[in-house]
C-alpha cells in the first residue's frame, strides 16, 4: 500500500473549475501522499496549472472539496469541518477551497513556485527569502512595535530568520550571490531561488509548476538533487508539474496524468509508463485504433 | 603551429542555410552603407550650423506662442502683450546650446559628455578630461558669479543659471572626491556622515541666519519650515508610492485632514497644539484606512483616480459643510505652539519676558522651525527604520510582484492598508503643523495641485530615496521662490520632470540600498527595482 493510500495529506475531490462555458477541470479526484513525491503529467492544456491554482486557492473551484491534513489521522473530523462550514477547526484539518490564497499559505503551509519565475528582482536573493519569512518575523516584531524600538525578541527573531535564509541559500548554491539583486541571477539560479523562498515558508506541501523548464540537463540533475533532499531531510510532501520526464519517472512515488481536464492515470512511474491511455494521450494511437477510443470517450 | 591546425580546418566548412544569408548580407554592407554615406562636402561646422538653426526654429514655432503672446485684461476686454524679447532669448539660448552641444558632443570625435563620464565611472581620467572639466567649472563659476551682472538677461533667468551652475559645481566634486578619495578610505560610510553634516546644519541654521543673515533671518527660516515640511511631506507619501508602489494622487486629503482636525479640535475644544498633534495624526491615520479599504481592490490607474477622486471629496466637503467646517473661509486664530506651556506673547509671562530677553517676533518663528525640524527627522528615521523591518520589506516586496506575496502568505489588504495608513499618518502631523503655523486655513490651501506638486517631488528625487526627496524640494522650493520666474515656474517643473524622465526614469537616485546583506551592502540598480502596478 502506498502512502497516498493510507495516509494522504491532501485529498481532491471531484475538483471542478469552470471558466465560463469552458470546463477546465472536470470531477477530478485525487490523493497527496504525505511525504511522497506527486507529479501531475498531461499534455499542453490538460488543466495542471489550474489545478494548482484551486489547491493554492488562486482560483475558487466551482465544486469540488479539498481537504488538507497537517497531522496523519485529522482526516477523522472532515466530517465536522464540512458541516461546520468554517475552513478549520482544530488548525490541523483545513478545508483549502474554504481560505483565500494567503490564508492558504500561512495556516495551512502549502507553498509553490510558479511556472513563469516571480521572484521579486528588485530585493537581494537574501531578502528574498526574508520577505517569504514575513509571517513569523512580524509576531517577532510585534507588529512593528518591537522592531521600532529594537527589542532583543525581535533581534533573537530577525537572527534566526537570517540562519534560516543561510541554510536555504547553501543548500540551492547561492551563498556567493546573497546580496545580488535577484533580477541580476541567470535563470537557472533563479529557479532554484524561488524553490529556496518557498522552503522558508517552512512548508507542509510544495507545489512546484515546471520547476525544470529552460534548465540544462545538469541543472536538471542538481534539481533531482534539491527535491530528494527536501522531500527526506524536511519530509515535506512535493507536488509537482512538469513536462520532463528524465525529472518525472526518476523522483515522483505517484504520478497523475491529466488530459482534456479528466484523470487519466494514477499510479506509480511503473503503472503510468505502461497504461495504454497515457500512450494514446501524449503519441496519439495507431489508425485502427481510433474508432475505438472515440467511441470509449463519447466523440 | 597550434593556432594554424585549429584555424585551418574551419576553412573547410560551408555555413548553411541561414548562415549563408548572413554572410552574404554582411558582404553586401561591408564598407560605407549607402543609407549613411551622405554628401560627400559635409562639413561639420556647417552641419552643426545647420542643425543648430532648425532647432531655433522649432522652438521659435513653439515658445512664440506660449510665451510670446500675454493675454491682458484691458479697459475695453482682453488683450494681447507680445513679449518678443523673451522669445528671442529663449530661441537664441536653444541655437547657442544646440550649436554648443554639436560642436563638443554630437560631432566631435573627442566628445566632452565622454571627458566628464569619465569621472563618474571606472575608466582612467586623463589629463585631456581634467582639462575639460576644468573649463567647464570655470564657465560655471563665471554664471554664478556673473551671470547676475548680464543686465540684458532676466534677472530669474540668470538667478535659475546660477543655482544650477552651483547644482553642477556640487555634483562635479561630490564626483572628483569620490573617485579619488573615496577609494583609500573604502569604508567610511558615506551616506551617515552626509546625514550627519545636514542635520548639524538644519540644528546650526538660525543661529547662522542670525549671525550672517540678520536683515533676512525670518525670510530664511520660513522659507527653511516650508522646505521642512514638504520634507516631511515627501517622506511620508515615499512610503506609500516609492516603498509600497501604490499611485496615491491624493495624499493632500490627509494633510486636510490632520490641518482641519487640529484646527476644529482647537476651535469647538480649545485643546491645545500639543494635545492636537498625536490626534491628528490618529485621525488622519484612520481616514487613510477608511479611504484605503474600498479603495485598495483598485489597481494602477483606476488606483489613482479614485485617490483623486478622494482627494477632492474631502476639499469639497470642506468648503461646502460651512457651518461646521467654516465652509470657503477656512478656520481662523488657530491657537500657536506654545514653549513647555510658555507663550510667545509680549509682556508678562511671555517667552521673553520668562528668559529675560527682549521680546522678538523671532522667537516663535525658531521655535515653529525646531518643531518642524523634530517631526521632519522623526518622519525620517521612522519611515527608514521600517523599511528596514518586515512590514517594510513587504511593502517593497508588494511592490515587486503581489501574487508572489500572496503566495508567500502575506496579507496584501493588510499590507497595503498599514502603507497608506502610515503615509496618511505623517501627512496628519504635517497638516496640524502647517496649522499652527500659518494661525488661519481654508480648503484653498488642500486642492490637487498640491498633491501633484508633492508626487513630483518623490518622482524627481527618486521612488523610495529619502536624500532624493531632499534634494527634490529644495530645487523646487528655489524656482518658486524666484519672483522674476513666477510665471514660468510650472515650466520649469515641467522640464525638470521631463529632463529626469529621460535620463533617469526612476528619478535622481534611482539605486536601492538593500534592508539587509550577508556580506556586503550592494545598491540595486534602477533596472531591476519594480514601481508597482499600484
Amino acid at each position: 500500500m502506498s502512502a497516498w493510500e493510507t495516509d494522504p495529506l491532501l485529498q481532491i475531490e471531484q475538483l471542478t473549475m469552470r471558466f465560463g462555458g469552458l470546463v477546465a477541470v472536470n470531477a477530478l479526484s485525487f490523493a497527496v501522499g504525505r511525504g511522497e513525491i506527486t507529479a501531475l503529467i498531461g499534455p499542453n492544456g490538460a488543466g495542471k496549472t489550474t489545478v494548482f491554482n484551486c489547491i493554492t486557492g488562486f482560483y475558487k473551484p466551482t465544486e469540488g472539496r479539498m481537504p488538507l491534513a497537517l497531522e496523519a489521522g485529522a482526516f477523522d473530523g472532515l466530517a465536522a469541518v464540512t458541516a461546520s462550514g468554517r475552513a478549520s477547526i482544530d488548525d490541523r484539518l483545513f478545508l483549502l477551497e474554504r481560505m483565500p490564497d494567503y490564508e492558504i499559505a500561512k495556516y495551512a503551509r502549502v507553498a509553490r513556485t510558479f511556472q513563469n519565475v516571480r521572484l521579486f528582482s528588485g530585493m537581494t536573493a537574501l531578502e528574498n527569502l526574508l520577505v517569504a519569512q514575513h509571517n513569523r518575523l512580524m509576531s517577532a516584531s510585534a507588529f512593528s512595535i518591537a522592531g521600532l524600538l529594537g527589542l532583543p525578541r525581535y533581534r533573537t527573531g530577525l537572527r534566526e530568520a537570517m540562519d534560516k535564509a543561510k541554510y536555504w541559500l547553501e543548500h540551492v548554491g547561492l551563498t556567493a550571490r546573497a546580496d545580488d539583486a535577484a533580477g541580476d541571477l541567470p535563470y537557472g539560479a533563479q529557479r532554484r531561488l524561488e524553490i529556496a523562498r518557498a522552503m522558508c515558508t517552512d512548508p507542509a506541501l510544495l507545489c512546484l509548476d515546471e520547476p525544470a523548464a529552460g534548465l540544462n540537463p545538469r541543472e536538471s540533475a542538481e534539481l533531482n538533487e534539491l527535491l530528494r533532499y527536501i522531500r527526506q531531510e524536511h519530509r515535506i510532501s512535493i507536488l509537482l508539474i512538469e513536462h520532463d520526464m528524465g525529472v518525472v519517472m526518476e523522483i515522483s512515488d505517484h504520478i497523475i496524468v491529466l488530459d482534456y481536464g479528466q484523470k487519466i492515470s494514477d499510479g506509480t512511474a511503473g503503472f503510468v509508463r505502461n497504461d495504454p491511455r497515457v500512450i494514446a494521450a501524449y503519441l496519439g494511437v495507431e489508425d485502427e485504433d481510433v474508432e475505438a477510443v472515440e467511441q470509449e470517450v463519447g466523440v | 603551429m597550434a593556432a594554424a591546425t585549429t584555424s585551418q580546418p574551419t576553412a573547410d566548412f560551408r555555413p548553411e542555410g541561414a548562415e549563408i544569408q548572413d554572410e552574404e548580407r554582411a558582404r553586401a554592407m561591408a564598407g560605407e552603407p549607402p543609407f549613411s554615406r551622405g554628401r560627400p562636402d559635409r562639413n561639420p561646422v556647417v552641419d552643426s550650423l545647420r542643425d543648430a538653426v532648425i532647432a531655433a526654429v522649432v522652438a521659435l514655432a513653439l515658445f512664440a506662442p506660449l510665451v510670446g503672446l500675454q493675454t491682458t485684461p484691458l479697459a475695453n476686454g482682453l488683450g494681447v502683450l507680445p513679449r518678443w524679447g523673451d522669445v528671442a532669448v529663449i530661441v537664441a539660448v536653444v541655437f547657442v546650446g544646440r550649436l554648443l552641444l554639436n560642436i563638443f558632443v554630437w560631432k566631435s570625435s573627442t566628445p566632452v559628455t565622454e571627458s566628464i563620464a569619465r569621472f563618474f565611472n571606472e575608466d582612467e581620467v586623463r589629463p585631456r578630461d581634467w582639462a575639460a572639466i576644468a573649463i567647464i567649472a570655470a564657465i560655471l563659476v563665471a554664471i554664478f558669479f556673473g551671470g547676475g551682472s548680464l543686465t540684458f538677461i532676466p534677472a530669474g533667468i540668470t538667478s535659475v543659471g546660477a543655482l544650477v551652475a552651483l547644482l553642477a559645481l556640487i555634483v562635479f566634486a561630490v564626483a572628483i572626491a569620490r573617485k579619488f578619495v573615496g577609494p583609500h578610505m573604502p569604508d567610511l560610510p558615506y551616506g551617515r556622515i552626509l546625514g550627519a553634516l545636514f542635520i548639524l546644519f538644519a540644528l546650526a541654521l538660525p543661529a547662522i541666519t542670525q549671525i550672517w543673515f540678520p536683515q533676512q533671518s525670518r525670510y530664511f527660516l520660513d522659507q527653511a519650515i516650508v522646505i521642512l515640511t514638504y520634507v516631511m511631506l515627501g517622506w511620508g507619501l515615499n512610503v506609500v508610492v516609492g516603498y509600497a508602489g501604490l499611485l496615491d494622487l491624493g495624499y493632500v486629503a490627509f494633510y486636510a485632514v490632520g490641518a482641519y482636525s487640529f484646527a476644529l479640535l482647537a476651535y469647538y475644544f480649545g485643546l491645545s497644539f500639543w494635545i492636537c498633534l498625536p490626534l491628528a495624526g490618529v485621525l488622519a491615520a484612520t481616514w487613510g484606512l477608511i479611504l484605503g479599504f474600498p479603495v485598495l481592490r483598485l489597481r494602477g490607474d483606476y488606483l489613482a483616480l479614485v485617490t483623486i477622486a478622494f482627494g477632492e471629496i474631502i476639499r469639497i466637503v470642506l468648503i461646502n459643510w460651512s457651518d461646521f467646517t467654516g465652509g470657503p473661509n477656512g478656520i481662523s486664530n488657530i491657537p500657536r505652539p506654545s514653549f513647555f506651556g510658555i507663550a510667545f506673547e509680549r509682556g508678562e509671562g511671555g517667552f521673553a519676558d520668562v528668559f529675560g530677553l527682549a521680546f522678538s517676533p523671532l522667537h516663535r518663528i525658531i521655535w515653529l522651525y525646531y518643531i518642524i525640524l523634530v517631526l521632519a527627522l522623526i518622519t525620517g528615521a521612522v519611515a527608514a527604520q521600517l523599511r528596514r523591518l518586515p512590514v517594510g520589506r513587504a511593502w517593497e516586496a508588494l511592490r515587486e510582484d503581489e501574487i508572489a506575496c500572496r503566495s508567500l502568505g502575506i496579507n496584501t489588504i493588510t499590507t497595503k492598508l498599514s502603507a497608506f495608513a502610515i503615509g496618511a499618518m505623517f501627512a496628519g502631523f504635517a497638516g496640524s503643523f502647517f496649522a499652527t503655523r500659518q494661525g488661519f486655513i481654508s480648503p484653498e490651501s488642500f486642492n490637487a495641485t498640491e498633491s501633484f506638486l508633492i508626487l513630483a517631488v518623490v518622482v524627481l528625487g527618486g521612488l523610495g530615496s529619502q536624500l532624493g526627496v531632499v534634494i527634490a524640494v529644495i530645487f523646487l522650493n528655489t524656482v518658486f521662490e524666484l519672483r522674476e520666474l513666477a510665471e514660468y515656474r510650472m515650466l520649469i517643473v515641467g522640464m525638470a520632470m521631463v529632463l529626469i524622465m529621460v535620463w533617469r526614469p526612476r528619478g535622481l537616485i534611482s539605486t536601492r540600498q538593500p534592508s539587509a546583506f550577508l556580506k556586503e551592502r550592494k545598491a540595486v540598480s534602477a533596472d531591476n527595482v519594480g514601481q508597482g502596478h499600484g
